[in-house]
């Protein structure tokens, strides 16, 4: 199994999860995060006096998948985030050694 | 032998309840621009000092600021209406007066309060709570009521020599603009002033507050003609100038950042309140507009003095209300006309005598507010100290001082999710 993690911006996340529901994807884990890369931040302005921002809000997405759908969910991750802008985000994935559900006990693949 | 109106009374009344709702708006106003962390402290200090100054005027500022005038120097009133005793009959000087005195005390009660918690602004985030309590006790007794005397009371030497003050350009705005900035000096900057990030955290509540203040100043200036029938030109007055300089601010900001922003609507919207306070009841349309003009582009223009100076007027006290105090009381030189009420300014064939009184009047008030807000807060932080220490100041003053946080928005922050933890008794916190 892999995680599946995605950090993406906040206004693109309906389409990752339309794209996601697209490719199977039954659930996923959804957190509001802040962070810079690249792009490092922006400026706001009051009374003229001038803020960095640095920690921008994004939206982290979490999917744990099997081994041979964690690249059509990079995919779709990738497609439906992307504006072609600046601090569009990252997706990584990790390795994932074992699952539970919780409700019944039931592990690995069987827990998806 | 006094002749009371009742609809002036009524007004006045009316008016007195309208300001004092401008301290609890004045209060969210600065609360959104300060962080997270000090919200409730900065609500705290605008109530306490409510309930310090208006407890105070009751029992021997009133006296002070407007009793019979001591030794006939026009310095200060006596002690003659301490705890309001004797104030049945007419207000020293102002024998002519439809309205009871006590309606009066009321009144001017709410001015004392509200120009005592201006100075919240310019020392936002480092007070400590109960040293604040001391310092606003004392210094609207050595500051606020020696020149309310001057300018407020017709006994006062500046009233005498002619200044035109309609609601207290000097008294509260001059006043309140100059003693902050004193005070900020004194007690020094936020900790990481100005190299870390210090944005409002709620600018809706700023906004909100603005809006508050503006319907306040309804009472606030046109309550100070002290009559019902003769309100009216400061009424409107006061709203001409409050749209102007709101327009006028925006045009700063679009001309220097490239953007108007809604916290610079809500504070043009005050520095024209705070420029037509001296003229409302002195000016016509012409002169309203243009002083909310010049005020709303002067006030913009000078929020980015303290950086120049170095001063941490946190929420720009100097440059809303001292700049904004200057150029009403100055443009009524200009603009006053007798036509509307007062003399003749100089646009209007007065001469520049006027303009030469209300210069002196601005800065003698500035001059005292300087030199007496900082010797009070010098005093008041060497005795007790002012400032809380820089753990607290880190933490924030609403967890440190008062042990409480403004907003529970994070539901793992929430004491629901931990049913077994202790409840924070008072003795546990004792314990820790």
């Amino acid at each position: 199994m892999r995680l599946v993690t995605a950090v993406i911006k906040p206004f693109r996340l309906q389409e990752v999860q339309e794209a996601l529901r697209a490719v199977g994807v039954v659930g996923m884990t959804v957190s509001e995060v802040h962070g810079y890369g690249r792009q490092h931040g922006h400026t706001e302005v009051y009374r003229g006096a001038e803020y960095r921002v640095d920690f921008v809000p994004k939206a982290r997405v979490e999917v744990v998948c099997e081994d041979e759908e964690a690249e059509r969910v990079v995919e779709a991750i990738e497609s439906a985030a992307k504006t072609g802008k600046i601090g569009d985000g990252k997706i990584w994935v990790v390795p994932v050694l074992d699952l539970v559900r919780v409700r019944t006990g039931e592990r690995g693949p069987a827990a998806l | 032998m006094l002749h009371y109106n009742s609809g002036d009374t009524a007004w006045v009344l009316a008016s007195a309840a309208l300001v004092l709702f401008m301290t609890p708006g004045l209060a969210i106003f600065y609360g959104g621009m300060v962080r997270r962390k000090n919200v409730l402290a900065m609500l705290m200090q605008n109530f306490a000092t409510m309930a310090v100054v208006g407890l105070a005027w009751a029992w021997f500022s009133y006296s002070l600021a407007f009793g019979p005038d001591w030794g006939g120097l026009g310095l200060l009133g006596d002690f003659h209406f301490v705890a309001l005793s004797g104030t049945s009959g007419a207000i020293p000087g102002m024998a002519h007066q439809t309205i009871p005195q006590l309606a009066f005390v009321a009144f001017q009660m709410m001015f004392a309060v509200i120009t005592a918690a201006l100075l919240t602004g310019s020392s936002a985030d480092r007070l400590s709570f109960g040293a604040f309590c001391i310092f606003v006790l004392v210094w609207s007794v050595v500051v606020y009521d020696p020149i309310a005397h001057w300018v407020f009371s017709p006994e006062g030497w500046l009233a005498k020599r002619g200044t035109e003050d309609f609601a207290g350009g000097t008294v509260v705005e001059v006043t309140s603009g100059v003693s902050g900035a004193a005070l900020a000096l004194v007690v020094g900057p936020r900790r990481g002033w100005p190299r870390e990030l210090m944005r409002p955290h709620n600018v809706p509540l700023s906004v909100l507050g603005a809006g508050i203040l503006w319907f306040g100043w309804f009472g606030f200036n046109a309550g100070s003609a002290l009559s019902a029938g003769r309100a009216v030109e400061a009424f409107v007055n006061t709203n001409t100038a409050t749209a102007a300089a709101l327009l006028a601010w925006l045009a700063v900001e679009k001309l220097r950042d490239g953007r108007p922003t809604t916290l610079g609507a809500a504070s043009g919207a005050v520095a024209g309140a705070v420029g037509i306070t001296p003229a409302c009841g002195y000016v016509n349309t012409v002169g309203a507009t243009v002083i909310g003009l010049a005020a709303g582009a002067a006030c913009a223009l000078a929020v980015s003095l303290k950086f120049k100076l170095g001063v941490d007027d946190s929420l720009d006290v100097l440059a809303v209300h001292g700049v904004g105090g200057f150029v009403g009381m100055l443009m009524v030189g200009f603009f006053g006309a007798s036509a509307v009420g007062g003399a003749n300014g100089l646009f209007y064939g007065g001469g520049a005598g006027l303009l030469g009184r209300q210069a002196l009047a601005v800065a003698v008030t500035a001059g005292w507010a300087f030199c007496g807000t900082a010797a009070v807060a010098w005093v008041v932080h060497r005795l007790v100290g002012m400032r809380v220490g820089p753990e607290e100041e880190l933490a924030g003053l609403d967890v440190s001082l008062h042990e409480e946080s403004a907003y529970d928005f994070e539901a793992l922050g929430s004491s629901r999710l931990w049913p077994s933890a202790p409840q924070p008794t008072r003795r546990r916190l004792e314990k820790d």
